[in-house]
Order: structure tokens, then sequence, then C-alpha cells
């Protein structure tokens, strides 16, 4: 139970979190609700496993993971945009699909054995810091840094540039955003791919780097209903979807580290001499999700911030806005 | 402008088809038109399926004829998808009377759990004595389990309509726990011998199956279909009477279509909230006694393959009418039935996910009409 290894576990689980939360918040800011990303990241995992398996390319793995997420994600851009029908129906039907597709493609993939894994590195200057360097940046796998870059990238996308404006239009008000001349449509289908592409990573990095392999389902245990929950969480914040996805990533390491043998607090862990009780830790990361979203939902009504203003709704262009 | 005329006056010289497709929206909708674009869609559907099976190396025809014949062959099999259907009906129900209200409960897995370890806590407890008549058994566990799926609805109804708590999050979280919860009471406390379940149920506490009756009439002999089954019917019809005929049921249509024009009316949207997820709840987890008093008979890991989701896309089918929804339920059951022995093991999956895209996606046929002009025609 020693803290410096929990956070570091956490921020290496977490990572996965956070690229499908970051994911989920650039298609959600532009209007669409993917409630797909467990799909998405099963369909990532398994081929980023089945590719480096094959090729010994882990790059080539999680860029196959991203395009296979992406088109599949497609899918569901055009039943909801071009189609209008309901985003929620559709995205369960994503689920559905990505989950199936996964277990079929992937049938006898788990027996594919031990595959070169991505690189860990240690940054070296930054990792002597104390307490944050051991945890941050001491043989940490290459996506975890990627992760530390793509949290100010996405946020300074979002909130500082002219393309980030026109993202936050066509979610908040598309009839002014076609009106200014931004192509509402387009827009929509390129954040719903990098909603998709973004799964798709955090699905790779999974069967790549966290805990490799492939598993079938339990690849994603539930993590991309969790990262939904998050980006509610995150208010559509990237920095706070960080933080959300990092502790997320703590608490499932604690949860194996606390069925160990030691003492707690000069006690004798009631989880090690009963092991039924570990299923109660098991419930704790949906518990918390639960508890998290209680605890976005009432900040968001006491700011009175909110879900991007058009989410979930379809654009139709020449009937009346909202 | 003047750019305009330019282009107009001379027309690009690349091929044009003399026929044009126009998309026009539709003003009215004919009776017959939902059930047919429903029905291509899954034949779409089944075909893409087919396509995928071939590209992993399977038969499609073969897998489909098994399926069918596996499913609906003989009065055997059909009884075996009666019972498959049971726990369907009435997930699908729940499906059906929260969607109906836009709730989007997509709890009704855990629901069903919930509603398993209820009516198992009942026999298990000794709360219900072991030689209590079969009407007693049966009925306590009936209440047990259509209390505790109300109570698995409740919880995210309540942080909705309380804390505006999106449900579709809280109610997939609590199939989690609800799953973890059984387990624990499957493995820790009720474990028989070690094994992942809990010892077989005293014989009042068995829904009464066709089998049963076979003495009487020797065709029976071998039926699985068991009393869950009217339990599912009785409950379509009172879904349906709630939602078509009742003031209740109006209130949730008028909440579901127009919900600021419900409030207006003076309708409770928060109570409407929370009572509508108990109801649904209730139903899923009605599924959940049927289900381990009519087939299993104990409590045990891994009783549903998937019945609360699978009645997501059955609701949807069946376009959220709960009498629609027991034909439906019984061509699933089917597909679950004769799925089992297909591999590789996702593909009823696949083929569902499949089926459910197909039916959103050609909705937009129920509101555009497309159609094929001539060039010449256009002006």
């Amino acid at each position: 139970m020693d803290p410096i290894i929990i956070l570091h576990a956490g921020v290496a689980t977490g990572t996965v979190l956070l690229f499908a939360t970051i994911g989920e918040i650039f298609a959600e800011r532009a209007g669409v609700l993917n409630l797909g990303l467990e799909g998405m990241m099963l369909i990532g995992a398994m081929s980023a496993f089945a590719v480096t398996v094959q090729t010994g390319n882990g790059g080539l793995g999680l860029l196959v993971a991203m395009l296979a997420a992406g088109i599949l994600s497609l899918l569901h851009g055009l039943v909801t945009i071009h189609f209008q029908a309901d985003q929620v129906v559709s995205g369960l039907a994503l689920t559905f699909l990505g989950v199936g597709l996964s277990l079929v493609l992937g049938e006898g993939l788990s027996s594919a054995g031990a595959i070169a894994l991505l690189p860990t590195y240690t940054i070296p200057v930054l990792s002597s810091i104390p307490f944050l360097g051991p945890i941050l940046f001491t043989e940490q796998s290459v996506m975890v840094y990627v992760g530390y870059i793509l949290i100010p990238l996405s946020w300074f996308y979002i909130n500082h540039t002219r393309f980030g404006l026109h993202l936050r239009a066509v979610g908040e008000n598309p009839t002014a955003a076609d009106a200014m001349g931004v192509n509402v449509y387009r827009l929509r289908y390129i954040y719903v791919f990098v909603g998709g592409t973004l799964a798709g990573l955090a699905g790779g990095t999974i069967s790549l780097a966290i805990s490799p392999g492939w598993f079938s389902e339990l690849t994603t245990g539930g993590m991309g209903w969790i990262a939904i929950g998050l980006v509610i969480f995150a208010q559509w914040n990237p920095w706070r979807a960080a933080f959300g996805s990092y502790a997320f990533g703590a608490l499932r390491r604690t949860i194996l580290d606390i069925q160990g043998p030691q003492m707690i607090l000069g006690l004798r862990n009631p989880f090690f001499f009963n092991p039924y009780y570990g299923f109660f830790l098991q419930m704790l990361p949906f518990a918390f999700t639960i508890i998290v979203l209680i605890i976005g939902s009432r900040e968001a009504l006491r700011k009175r911030l909110g879900a991007p203003a058009a989410l979930g709704l379809p654009y139709i262009r020449g009937e009346r806005g909202l | 402008m003047m750019s305009n005329e330019a282009v107009k006056q001379t027309p690009p010289r690349r091929f044009q088809l003399p026929l044009q497709i126009r998309v026009e929206p539709r003003l009215e909708v004919p009776r017959w038109l939902s059930p047919v674009v429903s029905l291509g869609a899954i034949i779409v559907a089944l075909l893409i399926g087919a396509l995928i099976l071939a590209i992993v190396g399977g038969n499609p025809f073969q897998a489909y004829a098994h399926i069918a014949k596996a499913a609906f062959g003989s009065l055997g099999v059909l009884s075996d998808t009666l019972v498959k259907a049971t726990p369907l009906i009435l997930t699908g129900l729940a499906c059906a009377v929260a969607f109906r209200m836009k709730l989007w409960n997509i709890g009704a897995e855990g629901q069903f759990y919930m509603g398993a370890l209820g009516a198992s806590v009942v026999v298990l407890t000794g709360i219900v004595p072991e030689e209590a008549s079969r009407f007693v058994t049966v009925g306590a566990m009936l209440i047990a389990g259509v209390v505790f799926g109300a109570l698995w609805g409740f919880i995210p109804g309540w942080l909705k309509a309380r804390m505006k708590v999106n449900e579709i999050i809280t109610t997939l979280m609590l199939n989690y726990i609800a799953i973890s919860l059984t387990n624990y009471f499957i493995f820790g406390v009720w474990s028989e011998g070690g094994f992942q379940m809990s010892h077989t149920f005293q014989r009042s506490a068995w829904l009464p199956r066709l089998s049963d009756y076979a003495e009487q009439a020797p065709i029976l002999r071998g039926l699985t279909t068991h009393f869950g089954l009217v339990f599912a019917l009785v409950a379509a019809v009172i879904v349906g009477y709630v939602l078509y005929r009742s003031i209740w049921g109006y209130e949730i249509r008028l909440i579901g279509d127009n919900p600021r024009a419900a409030e207006y009316a003076g309708i409770n949207i928060t109570r409407n909230t929370v009572l509508v997820m108990m109801f649904s709840g209730a139903l899923a987890g009605l599924g959940g006694m049927s289900e381990i008093g009519g087939v299993v008979h104990r409590l045990q890991a891994a009783i549903s393959p998937g019945y609360g989701f699978t009645g997501i896309i059955i609701a949807w089918l069946a376009k959220l009418n709960p009498i629609v929804v027991v034909p439906v339920a019984v061509l699933f059951g089917g597909l679950i039935l004769a799925g089992r022995e297909i591999q590789p093991a996702g593909i009823p999956r696949l083929i569902q996910g499949i089926i459910l895209f197909m039916l959103i996606a050609s909705d937009v046929l129920l509101r555009y009409r497309i159609r094929i002009v001539r060039r010449a025609e256009r002006v």
C-alpha cells in the first residue's frame, strides 16, 4: 500500500480513461452524444493487439486501432447526423456492434501469446522532482506522456482557437453557427471521428501497455461507461477530465492492492481473510462514478453550467432551431 | 448573382444521369409503411450479418438455417424458445415503459439480477418456511422480486428527479453493482459446497412447468415452458392498459413527447420520473424472479446472457408497444437459444447490434420520401 506505487499505477490506468474521456468531450462539444465508447474501445483494444501480434509493430497497432474505432464511430455519425436518429439508441447500438464485432474478430486471439509492448521511459530531470517525479515521470509508458501532452493541447484547442470556437458553436447553437458559415454537418462528422479515434487509442493503450493482452469483454471492463460519466463530472473540460481519470485510475489500483495480506490501521485486513468481500471492492469504481456524477450535477446546477445546449439534438437545416 | 447566372448558362460538361434521386419530407405516413420498413431493416441486417459470417469463415446459410431449426423446428425447441422469451418479454416491457417517457433505463440487466436476488432471499433465508404451500412461496418470491427490482429502479429515478443526475450512466453503473452484489451472496453466503450456486430451492418454490402435467396430457412431456410466461403475458396486458387506457399512461406519453407541455398541464414530472423508473425496475425484477423460479431453481452466477440489454432492442423494435413486445421477444428468444451453439460466440450480439442500427437508420424512410425523378422535371 505504498501511495507512490498506487499513484504511479493510477496515472497509467487513468491514461486510458483520459483518452476516452477527452475524445467524448470533443464529440459532445460538437453536440453528438456517443454512448458507444465501450464498443469502440474494445474494437481498438482488439485490433491494436491483433495487428501488433502479426507485425510486431506497436505503433502500427495503435494506428489501426484508431482508424478502426474511428470508422465505427462514423456509423454513429451517419445515423445520428444525417438520418437524425436518436443519439442514445444509436450509441447503444454501436456498443452492441462494437462488442460483438470485437468478440467475433478477436476469437482465438487471447492465446496469441506475449508481444513486445510499447516502451516505457524515465524523463531525466523531471523524474528527480520529489514525490511527483517517481509518480509521473519514472518508468511510465510512452502513452502516459502522450496523455500529458493531450490535456493542455485539447484544452487550448477547444477554448483558444478559431477551430475550437466553431466546435463549441456547433454544439451550443448549430443554427447560428450555420448562419455564420460554419458547416455544421461536416464539423459534427469530424468530431465524432476524433472521438472515435481517441476511444480506439484508449483501447489500444489497454491492450498494448496498461494490462497487455486480449481478454474479450474484460479487457475494458466497463471503463467506457465510466469515461462517459467522467465527461459529465469534467463539465466538458479537459483539465477536470484529467483529474477525474487519474483519480479513477488510482482507485482501481487501490482496489487491487487492498486485497493483499497487509494490516490496515493495525487491524487484520478483512478483504484478505474473507476474499468474498472483494465483490464489494469491485463495486467501488461504479459506485464512485455515481457519486462523482452527483457531485458534477450539483455543481452544474449551482453554477448554472450545463451540457452543450444542442447535445443530443439532430440539426436539421431549414427547420426552426432551439 | 452574376456568377450564378454564368454557371447556369454554361452547365458543366460532365456526365449526368437522366434520373435524379430526391429526398423530400413526408407529410403523412401510411399505416403499412412502418412495419414494412422495420421488416426490411431486419432483412438487411441479417444479410449484413451473413456477409460478416462469411468473411470470418462461417457458412451464413447454414448458420441461419440452424438458428431457425434450433429455435422453432419442433414443439420441444419452440417450448425452449418460449422459456428464453419469458425474461425478454419482461425486460422488453421494462425498457418500453421507461423509454416511452424518454427515461433511458439501461439498467434492466441489474434490475433483473436484483429481482432474482430478492426472490432468493425469501427462499434461502427461510422467511417463507419450507413447508409452506407453493402458492404462498411463489407469491412471496413474486413480491420480493418485484420490490427488489423496483428499489433498483428507484435509486436512479430519485437521483434523476431530485439531483438531475443522468440516468443512463447511473442505471448502467447499478448493473455492475447489482451483479457484484448477487455474486457476493452466491459465492460468499449461500455457496453450496464451494460451487458458484446456492442449493436448489424446495419444490414449492418452483414455478409450474408444462411438463408437470404430462401425466394428464402426454403431449406436454418434456416441455419446459413455465408459469413465468403467464406472468410475462399478464404484465404485457397490464403495461398496455396503463400506457394507452389510463390517465397515468397519458401523463407518461405526454411527458415523453413534450415535457414542457406536460409541465404546463400541471403534470408532476418529478414524481412520474421516480414512479416510472420503479415500474420499469419492477418489471425487470419480475423477469429475474421468474427466471430462477422457473428455470434454474437456485441462485447462481451469470443467470442472464444480457436479457436486460436485449430488452432495449426488443422495446425499440416493437416501437415501444407493449403488446408487440411479446412476438418480438419470442423471435429474439429463438435467436438467443439457437445462437448459443454458434461460433464465434460474439455472433448473436453482433447481429443484435446490426439489427438495432438498421432499425433506427431505417426510421429516416418514415420521415422522408426518396423519389427518383427525371432530371428534366427539375425546374
